[in-house]
């Protein structure tokens, strides 16, 4: 806007509107549009995501609906496609991981938050941030030649022989299998669960544990029964954003689970993961029918994992809110 | 300070680009591929000898699996694609231009398995393979086994059966054999690159198999045989037509395409498992180059047929190293003529 | 408050406690554990194959000893040369728009699908770049590839800045703007310089990030046994070649997979330390 100044006292300053291409070349209406295009682009580049996934995979939707994700065969050849095993696949490695890493991460968390000194927790912290940056082919790696072996030569054997009883613990294990990718993933999301949950737990207020110890409880009853249940809500929250990752981890399930699209109560035996089916299948998937069921799967994960991660990062939220509010 | 360093970091791109843009040289042609791991031991090793005799051809070849092979040339996202299973009439309804079958060399697929204790050379007849892989079978000293092998202390184990996780002209060959052998198989799976296997883990690719085998203790898997030659693991001998329990190898593998050869149809699509013959090794095959029937790029096609024409020629010299049987000559004759015919 | 406040009890509440607390630091100690172990193994079976010849060579055919991987290393380092083309711009210059010009309504739409574009799986963005590029173009190209690993920086890059440039205080564009400045001079003059560690830091993160991710790059950029001309061709990298050969039966190849697996490590983990400690000291950094 350009500002006449008369030179006389007094008078209003007067304002000539002026043209759309004389505001322009004000260099704040161009970097307003410019930088608006490629915020723009965001939202375009999302939305040309999601409906590319649905409007390739309108075959399958059409031809299968709801029975795709019940369905057990997934035959290419018969073109029947079933998603179950491959869920199956996917909601038990995730949840052998969850089992393992929640209370490994919950546990080192505490120590960080509560008991280290503060330098000694900012290293650590340092170091677990690092585990995050490891790229996941790199567990894959040792996943094959550390974690498989493992499970068949040392692991399976000792669960079956002492929790045999058990129909989680049976039948041959040949190393690639279910527990084998919940153990790998349960590596790869522990740095996760331990970064959000000290973070949530650091936000706790400092009058909160002094207030339990106070009236005599010991550190770690201040610890569990007072700081983590105020925190709980932004501990869930690292537990879905961890979930979230797990569930759409590729090449490292891939390498381990054994790529057998079967449904077994045993986690010893091999099983198959959506994400895996996906990278093993896409690139030979004849039929155009064929590909659409796959990308159909990939539409699953992503509803999935969105889903999981607005609730997460609600949760860590109202933990932060909480922060807020006065003791 | 700051411009300085915004200027430098520019720059540093600017050139960062120009360096990787590796622009294509004059003459510089580089061409991809994508098929079949069963023949990608002597694939890589021509692609890679035919690079040092003309350093201006690069041809990229990806074993990623007869299937996807068939895919990605049936999208045209590849130059050329291979595999070892012919593509179907319902396959090849899909391309426009059609899409031709140059067969390359003559493979084996053995059945190789790793028994701890057990190291000597196992006989399969025909109804033990088909038995082990259908499920019927389960333990390694099941009498159909140990009948074909006196004298070989065979544990009783439970076998690990593997077979292929991703689309593959491999496992077509192996069913393709398993329908001759078994009229169960036939009906309940049938051939195919890609089947419902009705037990048994999944390797990708011909390296995923042998890599599962090495590792797995009492397991069987199906391999080309350079495969399990170079991963150093036993392979049994299969008994075929005739009765006669047959090693594969160069002679045997031969020996199947001999009759083959005299009635090769124009297309080269043709299945020689269980074939005729005393010394007929019985999971034989040809593998094949699956060339588009039009390439629209003058460079491309000339190089590519070029390319066949040396794989026909010098090429085939390089194959006996590498366990695969050279073609036999009136398929090669076919083949030259074909190529200058065929290829728009 | 309960039964066991009682002092005959203490002690077992003692116990208890020292216990549970040590039993967290065992929790601490596995998980320091496991990033050592990781590296140590891949040192200890890669750690050897690291020659000179293996920087500088190419691959050779299946079945003979030798060779490099000089292809996949500059193949990854072009593939994150192309998606910091996509990923740095778009991030950066839309968090510019997040932090200085958007009003509430447009900062919380484009917050929101950068976050929906965070939590899609890596494999369901190779799915997208596969069928609006590859697809396309009839061709596996490094362009495919770069076009995936851009989009996943792209979250990172513009939360961060975002963040980095609402971090500047009031005071510095005040008084910039009271110099006579205009808006667009004060955030390329004043305050994206006052925020340029912060913002530097992410884009380091980010690109160390998106450099190991393999899925997305398994059908868009394949792979490559030369090296990759131009843009248009299918190019190597340093997660496919892991993956690839350690899926092998080749004792070689698998060699050759630990030597990658580690040169890709120690590219990752470089990056991840000078971004956090040299530029950030102490900015926490969002998640």
């Amino acid at each position: 806007m350009a500002i006449l100044t008369s030179a006389e006292k007094g008078p209003e300053p007067v304002v000539v509107p002026r043209s759309f291409f004389a505001r322009m070349a004000e260099g704040d209406q161009v970097a307003h549009a410019i930088t608006l295009t490629f915020a723009a682009s965001v939202l375009l580049i999302t939305t040309l995501l999601v409906v590319t996934l649905w409007t390739h995979s309108s075959l399958p939707r059409a031809k299968f609906g709801w029975a795709f994700f019940v369905g057990m065969v997934w035959d290419p050849v018969a073109e029947q496609f079933g998603a179950r095993p491959f869920i199956y696949g996917t909601l038990i490695t995730s949840a052998v991981s969850l089992v393992l890493a929640v209370p490994l991460g919950l546990g080192a968390a505490i120590f960080l938050a509560e008991l280290a000194s503060p330098k000694i927790s900012d290293w650590l912290t340092f170091v677990v941030e690092l585990l995050a940056a490891v790229p996941s082919v790199i567990y894959g790696l040792l996943g094959i030649f550390v974690v498989v072996p493992f499970v068949r030569t040392v692991l399976a054997p000792m669960l079956i022989a002492s929790l045999g009883f058990l129909p989680l613990f049976r039948g041959p294990c040949y190393g690639v299998s279910f527990l084998a990718a919940g153990l790998v993933l349960a590596i790869m999301i522990v740095p996760f669960i331990v970064s959000v949950s000290r973070e949530v737990l650091l936000a706790v207020p400092r009058d909160q544990r002094e207030a339990a110890l106070a009236l005599g409880s010991t550190r770690w009853e201040s610890t569990w029964k007072i700081v983590v249940p105020y925190a709980l809500s932004g501990i869930l929250g690292s537990v879905f954003l961890a979930l979230a990752r797990a569930l759409g981890e590729t090449v490292a399930v891939t390498m381990v689970v054994g790529n057998v699209p079967q449904i077994q109560a045993s986690l010893l035996a091999p099983g198959y993961s959506i994400a895996a089916v996906i990278a093993n299948e896409f690139v030979e998937a004849t039929a155009d029918i064929y590909l659409q069921a796959l990308v159909e799967l990939g539409l699953v994960l992503f509803l999935v994992t969105f889903i999981l991660n607005g609730l997460a990062r609600i949760l860590i939220l109202l933990t932060a809110r909480h922060r807020g509010s006065p003791a | 300070m700051n411009r300085k360093i915004v200027v430098f970091s520019l720059v540093a791109v600017a050139l960062a680009f120009a360096a990787s843009a590796q622009a294509q040289g004059s003459g510089q042609v580089q061409l991809t591929g994508a098929g079949a791991t069963f023949p990608y031991p002597i694939y890589s090793k021509w692609f890679d000898v035919y690079n040092k005799q003309k350093p201006n051809i690069q041809i990229n070849y990806q074993s990623v699996g007869s299937g996807a092979g068939i895919r990605q040339v049936l999208s045209g996202t590849v130059d050329f694609g291979a595999s070892d299973g012919p593509m179907t009439d319902e396959q090849l309804a899909q391309s426009k231009d059609g899409v031709l079958h140059f067969p390359t060399v003559l493979g084996s697929v053995v059945p190789t398995y790793n028994i701890p204790g057990v190291d000597k050379e196992l006989n399969f007849t025909q109804a033990a393979l088909a038995g082990i892989y259908l499920g019927n079978i389960t333990k390694w000293n099941d009498p159909e086994i140990t009948k074909s092998n006196p004298g070989v202390n065979l544990p009783a184990d439970e076998i690990v059966v593997v077979h292929r996780s991703d689309g593959s002209g491999t496992s077509y060959i192996w069913t393709d054999f398993l329908s001759e052998a078994s009229a169960e198989w036939k009906t309940k799976v049938g051939r195919n690159t890609s089947v419902n296997w009705p037990n048994g883990l999944g390797g990708k690719g011909n390296e995923g198999v042998s890599a599962l085998v090495k590792q797995t203790p009492f397991s069987i898997g199906y391999v080309e045989l350079i495969y399990a030659l170079q991963t150093k693991l036993a392979y049994g001998r299969v008994q075929n037509s005739s009765g006669a329990f047959i090693k594969a190898d160069l002679a045997s593998t031969t020996a199947a395409a001999a009759a083959a050869s005299k009635h090769m149809p124009e297309d080269f699509r043709i299945s020689i498992t269980n074939a005729a013959g005393k010394t007929a090794y019985p999971i034989s095959s040809f593998t094949w180059l699956l060339i588009p029937g039009s390439i629209p790029d003058a460079t491309k096609k000339s190089t590519l047929k070029d390319f066949l024409k040396w794989m026909l020629t010098d090429g085939q010299k390089y194959t006996q190293d590498l366990g695969y049987a050279p073609l036999p000559k009136e398929v090669v004759e076919m083949e030259l003529k074909a190529i200058d015919k065929k290829i728009k | 408050m309960s039964a066991w406040a009682g002092s005959r009890h203490r002690i077992v509440r003692k116990i208890i406690s020292y216990l549970m607390l040590s039993l967290t630091s065992l929790c601490a100690l596995a998980v320091m554990g496991v990033l050592l172990f990781i590296l140590g193994y891949l040192v200890w079976n890669g750690g050897s194959s690291l020659s000179l010849d293996f920087f500088t060579k190419l691959p050779k055919p299946v079945g003979e000893t030798g060779g490099g991987m000089a292809n996949a290393i500059v193949g990854s380092l072009k593939l994150l040369l192309l998606a910091s083309c996509i990923g740095i711009p778009i991030g950066v210059i839309g968090g510019i728009y997040m932090a200085e010009f958007g009003g509430k309504t447009a900062t919380f739409l484009v917050q929101f699908t950068a976050d929906l574009l965070n939590g899609v799986p890596s494999i369901v963005i190779g799915i997208f770049a596969y069928t609006v590029i590859v697809l396309k173009m009839k061709h596996f190209s490094a362009l495919a590839g770069g076009f995936a690993l851009g989009i996943m920086m792209i979250p990172i890059t513009l939360r961060s800045t975002e963040q980095f440039l609402r971090g500047v205080p009031v005071a510095l564009r005040e008084a910039a703007m009271a110099l006579g400045a205009s808006k667009w001079k004060t955030i390329v003059t004043v305050v994206v310089p006052a925020a340029y560690r912060g913002i530097l830091t992410a884009i380091l993160l980010s690109l160390a990030r998106v450099a190991g991710e393999t899925a997305p790059l398994l059908f868009t950029a394949f792979n490559n046994r030369f090296w990759s001309p131009g843009w248009n061709q299918p190019i190597a990298s340093l997660p496919v070649v892991v993956y690839t050969y350690a899926l092998s039966p080749y004792d070689d190849w698998h060699r050759q997979a630990w030597a990658c697996g580690l040169v890709l490590l120690g590219m990752v983990l470089v990056t991840n330390i000078i971004a956090r400690t040299v530029l950030s000291r102490g900015i926490s950094i969002p998640r």
